[in-house]
């Protein structure tokens, strides 16, 4: 690992040296449309540093053959490396083992399984499972679908004007009836942080589970699962420099040991007859078929990588972007923030008086920024807001003050087109 | 005019201006002199799908001609919709069909007809191609 901190040898490092960790993605040499590449759409997905290609690289290069299968050097090569994912993951979110690790194809993934399969086994005609009105399309269309199997009633909470979420307004949602709290760590639109912590001990005060999309979360700060106090938490690698195809689901150990499966195939299996087959125990139960193994050796990496950064100092970096950001975009006349929320993280939403967001995105790009325009897999939360669509600018550890000052003048050039 | 003629002359019009900036304020002002939509053609059956921005879509054929409207609350979009709208409408069905566009490619704006762009131009352009081919079918 390369030294990231002047003074890591005391055991005091805030002194991250983040250009180098801009020079360790090497696509952010790129040049578009001419212009240096200034890329502000991680919360879509990030970029990957030379440190995740090259351990997806290796993996198929050096140590590549089936995993859990194979009695031969090469697959029990790619079975520890595959295993030490896990491993890494549950240091990562301090789960209590790593046998509560589910490697799955993504967070999407992740939430239909908890849906259709926790879901599947609790839900009964009548009862109700709460998101929030600001959930990604992956937290409210799983849910929608199980209780539409089931006969139960999907409701979704409120957030406050500026983005923030009135706990008044969750807890008056929540009675018996509720079995299942599912909403995100961080908003993908608003970057509003939910009270995960608060939004357990409310769930668990009446028998529910709390399920935590961590997309937006672990990649902008450091999560610690026990102490957040959630049953389910989940996100995918791509979000966090790793590559795309893998996430994981992290399950308390008794909830996921309960769950049926919710694919069947190859490794999820104890004994298969045509009559009947037993499943394996957890996390295998829910990898039926073959993983993705390269894939898990880069999200491994990609652990490695903001470990040795340390989630702490890219927590902090971040809400110094988000904070200048904040100064800087709402010193432009004409331009409205959406989502102002106090505690906020990773993105920020905006709307101009003079351009759509489809026309800001259209222009700015032609400046080498990429942003996101339209209704980030939030519709919900685009209609409770009243608002077509919003361009964003999401924030990740390479990104600079800088990356502002270039997006600020581009939004100027937009009023200048759309005058 | 022709629909070759019709983009010939969009394509014209280009040559004079410099730079991206020009071209796209060109295409915007173009948008914004186009007539907006009247307010019974938005409706949820003529939105077109794969449009990030929301476009609305109708085709009408009177006297063997094919007549267009269309509209969307995005300037760049509402702008290729009217440079689509000079080149296509009030055509004949198998002139429509016979004629490829390659004046957007000439005038540096083919970069929005990819599918993926999401911008509608390409949806827009099938739906042209679709309606005209349905009235060549009868």
């Amino acid at each position: 690992m390369k030294p990231y901190h002047a003074n890591d040898q005391d055991g005091y490092a805030n002194d991250v040296n983040w250009q180098q960790i801009r020079a360790d993605f090497p696509i952010l040499q790129r040049q578009i449309h001419g212009k240096p590449l200034t890329y502000l759409d991680s919360a879509a997905s990030a970029q990957k540093p030379q440190m995740v290609i090259d351990a997806i690289s290796d993996a198929y290069s050096q140590h590549y053959a089936n995993v859990h299968r194979g009695i031969h050097r090469l697959s029990e090569e790619a079975t520890d490396k595959y295993e030490l994912c896990r491993t890494k993951l549950a240091q990562f979110i301090n789960a209590p083992s790593a046998h509560e690790v589910v490697l799955t194809a993504g967070a999407t993934v992740s939430l239909n399984i908890i849906a259709q399969s926790y879901g599947g086994m609790v839900l009964k005609q009548g009862d109700e499972v709460l998101i929030s009105i600001a959930d990604h399309h992956a937290n409210i269309v799983p849910w929608q679908m199980i209780c539409q199997q089931k006969g139960a009633i999907l409701r979704a909470a409120p957030v406050e004007p500026d983005g923030h979420v009135d706990m008044n307004k969750v807890a008056d949602m929540v009675s018996h009836k509720t079995k299942i709290i599912a909403m995100p760590h961080v908003s993908n639109v608003l970057g509003t942080v939910y009270d995960i912590k608060a939004l357990s001990e409310l769930a668990h005060a009446h028998d529910a589970v709390m399920v935590a999309d961590g997309c937006q979360g672990a990649v902008h700060m450091p999560v610690d699962v026990q102490a957040l106090g959630c049953d389910f938490y989940v996100f995918s690698a791509h979000k966090l420099y790793g590559p795309s195809g893998i996430g994981m689901m992290w399950g308390r150990h008794d909830l996921l040991a309960s769950m049926p499966p919710f694919m069947g195939g190859g490794a999820m299996i104890d004994r298969v007859t045509i009559e009947a087959s037993t499943y394996a125990d957890p996390p295998e139960r829910f990898e039926a078929g073959t993983p993705p193994i390269a894939e898990a050796l880069g999200f491994a990496a990609a652990i490695d990588y903001v470990e040795a950064i340390g989630m702490d100092h890219i927590r902090d970096h971040e809400h110094d972007l988000i904070t200048y950001a904040h100064q800087k975009l709402s010193a432009i006349d004409g331009v409205r923030l959406i989502g102002t929320a106090g505690a906020k993280s990773g993105v920020i939403s905006f709307v101009m008086d003079c351009a759509h967001p489809h026309d800001i995105s259209t222009i700015v790009d032609r400046a080498g920024i990429a942003i996101r325009a339209g209704h980030h897999c939030a519709q919900p939360l685009h209609d409770f807001l009243d608002l077509p669509a919003t361009a964003r600018a999401s924030v990740g550890i390479y990104n600079s003050r800088q990356d502002f000052d270039v997006l600020a003048e581009a939004l100027e050039k937009v009023k200048v087109i759309f005058a | 005019m022709g629909l070759a003629d019709a983009a010939q002359d969009i394509v014209d019009e280009f040559d004079f201006l410099d730079d991206w900036e020009e071209r796209y304020q060109h295409l915007i002002g173009m948008g914004r002199a186009l007539a907006p939509l009247d307010t019974s053609i938005m409706t949820d059956a003529n939105r077109l799908r794969g449009c990030q921005s929301v476009v609305h879509f109708k085709a009408d054929y009177s006297d063997g001609l094919m007549h267009y409207q269309a509209g969307s609350d995005a300037a760049i979009v509402q702008g290729l919709i009217a440079l689509l709208m000079r080149v296509y409408s009030g055509q004949r069905p198998d002139d429509i069909l016979a004629f490829q566009p390659q004046f957007l490619q000439q005038i540096g704006l083919d970069e929005h007809l990819s599918p993926t762009r999401k911008n509608g131009l390409a949806s827009m352009i099938t739906a042209i191609m679709a309606e005209a081919k349905a009235r060549t079918a009868i």
